[in-house]
């Protein structure tokens, strides 16, 4: 069994969302808004508004594209910016910038919508985290196996979810951890790929508990 | 010759275990690792009621858990006379837009009992929680930026009568930061506004698991026939509830497919205005014997828990709301909703996932027709509902956030002390 040099601490994380002083009511604002917002606002609705939303295993991506389809009835671009998979992004003003350019071309082709007044506004607001840490390490992945199996939702969001943030998106504390500590690139990797919008957190635990099983009986 | 044994029989404290069944060990281990931090450290909430109404409901569950966290809290009551608290009923309602003209004395008086109770309440705690209007002033007591204070507001503030906002205002900008349930509720204000969403106890008499039996015995009671389906409303009997237009919804509904209507609430006796819309839900109604209107007491949670857990779908077509407890009562029980979206509803009701929401009375009836009509959606919805229920409304996570807000004030702090980085 490897043993890692150093081991994986466990850490739980708890958010409480600040309301910015900017909202839309249109799709113009919506537009001006994605321009100016804060990165942080950028990843709350889209990473951390997924960990939220963790039990909607369905049609749920991110806060922008249920805004338009639940504020506005633009059941087009609704889908276009849900069609929007954040695992493809390695740097926020990206996600931004196919944000801005999706709403932008719908308003600039569809003009007459594009100052029509929303249902209700959409209000930009960002996440301010506080990490603590939890009991317990792993040196081995054994031990890892055993502590991920009574891991909380806010655990397994900070260091599956969350983590991307840190990790500049390309990867999660889990599939870094097996990677450098562990040296097990390819259990890294399908952890990684793990479907963040097909399962709930539950199911992420599941699917993370049943491919270190595989790895402990290779 | 009998003899009576007598006993006195203590209610049974609420501990954070009893939660375990319902969230999970690694939840409430979750919630003892954050507090661990805040071990000690003292605390104060401060509010103008002890008993009736939402906010008092909730500090009677969160204090007692952050107690048994460690923490060291107090609540406190602010007292006033009768002027005082008929000043602030009227400073609510022109809260909420309600048309006001306020004299020079009525500000002279609130502030006369701020002043009062600036002086007799123990204003010292490194957290000082001061809920809604009533207390605002009372930041008057703050000597040096000592201690972190923070203004909960319960209320929507979106549009407020000018006047009394004036003159809040200055008070509420001297706070750490402002606490809305809503983005909605909230103003452009200089300090920060953070989310805090209300919250429900799943193991109070409201939302607690019932006996099948006890609900069959309250449906019979009211003569409420559970083989058809059954829509319900919840709501006192207020124009901005909008029961005339339940009705009106489910009249559309009736016309396709067979179903029952409950609107349940209290109001009517109390409020002279509650009577009239009773009377004239009654008149819309007319002699429809599937239309159940009961005009229920304070005192029936047992009884509103169970007409929401027999329910095929739960209606809320409140015409403007606050943040809508009663919507997140039926999410907790997996019911499928039809619901407005204003105040709180589309923070719970995420359309098309939680529940569905309207914007008419057709369309009410629409959604209700779509989810009789589609029995696997309507359980699908119910369950991400009460998902997201657990995840974020309940009286654990109310817990969680302040303890949040704590850790966030003190790492400010920390940060202030250290001095900028260079």
């Amino acid at each position: 069994m490897k043993t890692a040099e150093q081991p994986f601490r466990f850490l739980t994380a708890s958010y409480i969302t600040q309301i910015g002083n900017q909202k839309a009511n249109n799709l113009l604002e919506l537009a001006d808004g994605l321009a100016h917002c804060s990165d942080a606002s950028i990843f709350h609705h889209t990473f951390q508004s997924l960990g939220r939303h963790h039990f909607i295993t369905e049609g749920f991506s991110n806060d922008f594209a249920q805004w338009v389809l639940a504020g506005l009835n633009r059941i087009s671009l609704a889908e276009q910016l849900a069609a929007l998979d954040i695992r493809d992004y390695v740097a926020l003003p990206d996600l931004r910038r196919d944000l801005q350019r999706l709403v932008d071309d719908y308003c600039a082709s569809k003009e007459s919508q594009a100052s029509q007044a929303a249902f209700e506004a959409f209000y930009f607001c960002e996440s301010l985290q506080i990490a603590v840490p939890l009991a317990g390490e792993a040196w081995t992945l054994e031990e890892f196996r055993n502590r991920l199996a009574s891991l909380s939702h806010a655990s397994l969001e900070f260091h599956f979810l969350a983590s991307r943030l840190r990790l500049h998106l390309s990867t999660n504390d889990f599939s870094k951890w097996f990677a450098d500590e562990l040296h097990l690139p390819a259990l890294a990797q399908r952890a990684n790929r793990i479907d963040i919008y097909t399962n709930t957190l539950e199911g992420v635990q599941e699917r993370l508990l049943s491919l270190i099983d595989r790895e402990l009986a290779a | 010759m009998s003899t009576v044994s007598t006993e006195t029989v203590q209610p049974r404290i609420i501990t954070l275990n009893d939660y375990v069944p319902l969230l999970g060990a690694p939840e409430i281990d979750d919630l003892r690792s954050h507090a661990e931090r805040l071990s000690g450290r003292s605390v104060e909430m401060v509010n103008s009621t002890a008993m009736g109404g939402g906010v008092a409901e909730i500090l009677n569950r969160v204090i007692p858990i952050m107690q048994e966290l460690g923490l060291g809290i107090r609540w406190e009551v602010m007292t006033g006379g009768n002027d005082f608290f008929a000043i602030t009923k009227a400073f609510h309602n022109a809260l909420h837009g309600g048309a006001y003209e306020a004299r020079p004395e009525n500000f002279a008086t609130f502030l006369a009992n701020n002043e009062t109770n600036q002086s007799h309440l123990n204003l010292d705690a490194e957290f000082v929680v001061i809920h809604d209007p009533q207390p605002v002033a009372l930041i008057n007591a703050r000597r040096d930026h000592s201690g972190h204070w923070i203004w909960r507001c319960h209320i929507d503030l979106s549009s407020p009568n000018r006047q009394v906002w004036d003159f809040l205002e200055p008070f509420v900008t001297r706070y750490d930061g402002a606490l809305f349930s809503s983005p909605e509720f909230t103003r452009q204000l200089s300090i920060p506004q953070y989310l805090f969403y209300p919250s429900i106890d799943p193991l109070s008499d409201k939302n607690r698991d019932l006996e099948p039996e006890y609900v069959q015995k309250v449906l019979e009671r009211f003569s409420i026939d559970r083989t058809r389906p059954i829509l319900t409303q919840i709501s006192r009997f207020d124009y901005l509830k909008d029961p005339i237009g339940v009705v009106k919804a489910y009249q559309i509904v009736k016309r396709y497919m067979d179903c029952q209507l409950v609107l349940a609430g209290g109001g009517a006796v109390d409020d002279p205005e509650g009577g009239a819309v009773l009377e004239e839900v009654r008149g819309v109604a007319k002699d429809d014997p599937d239309i159940h209107i009961l005009d229920l007491p304070p005192w029936s949670a047992l009884e509103i828990n169970a007409l929401q857990r027999a329910s095929t779908i739960i209606i809320q077509k409140s015409l403007r709301e606050g943040f809508g407890l009663t919507v997140t009562e039926a999410l907790w029980k997996k019911k499928p909703i039809v619901a407005s979206s204003v105040g709180g509803i589309p923070t719970q009701v995420i359309h098309k996932h939680t529940g569905l929401l309207a914007h008419s009375i057709e369309g009410t009836a629409y959604q209700i027709r779509l989810l009789l009509s589609n029995p696997a959606l309507a359980q699908k919805l119910g369950e991400q509902g009460h998902e997201h229920v657990r995840e974020h409304f309940l009286i654990t996570s109310n817990v969680k956030r302040y303890l949040t807000l704590f850790c966030h004030l003190l790492g400010q702090s920390a940060a202030l002390e250290k001095g900028p980085q260079l």
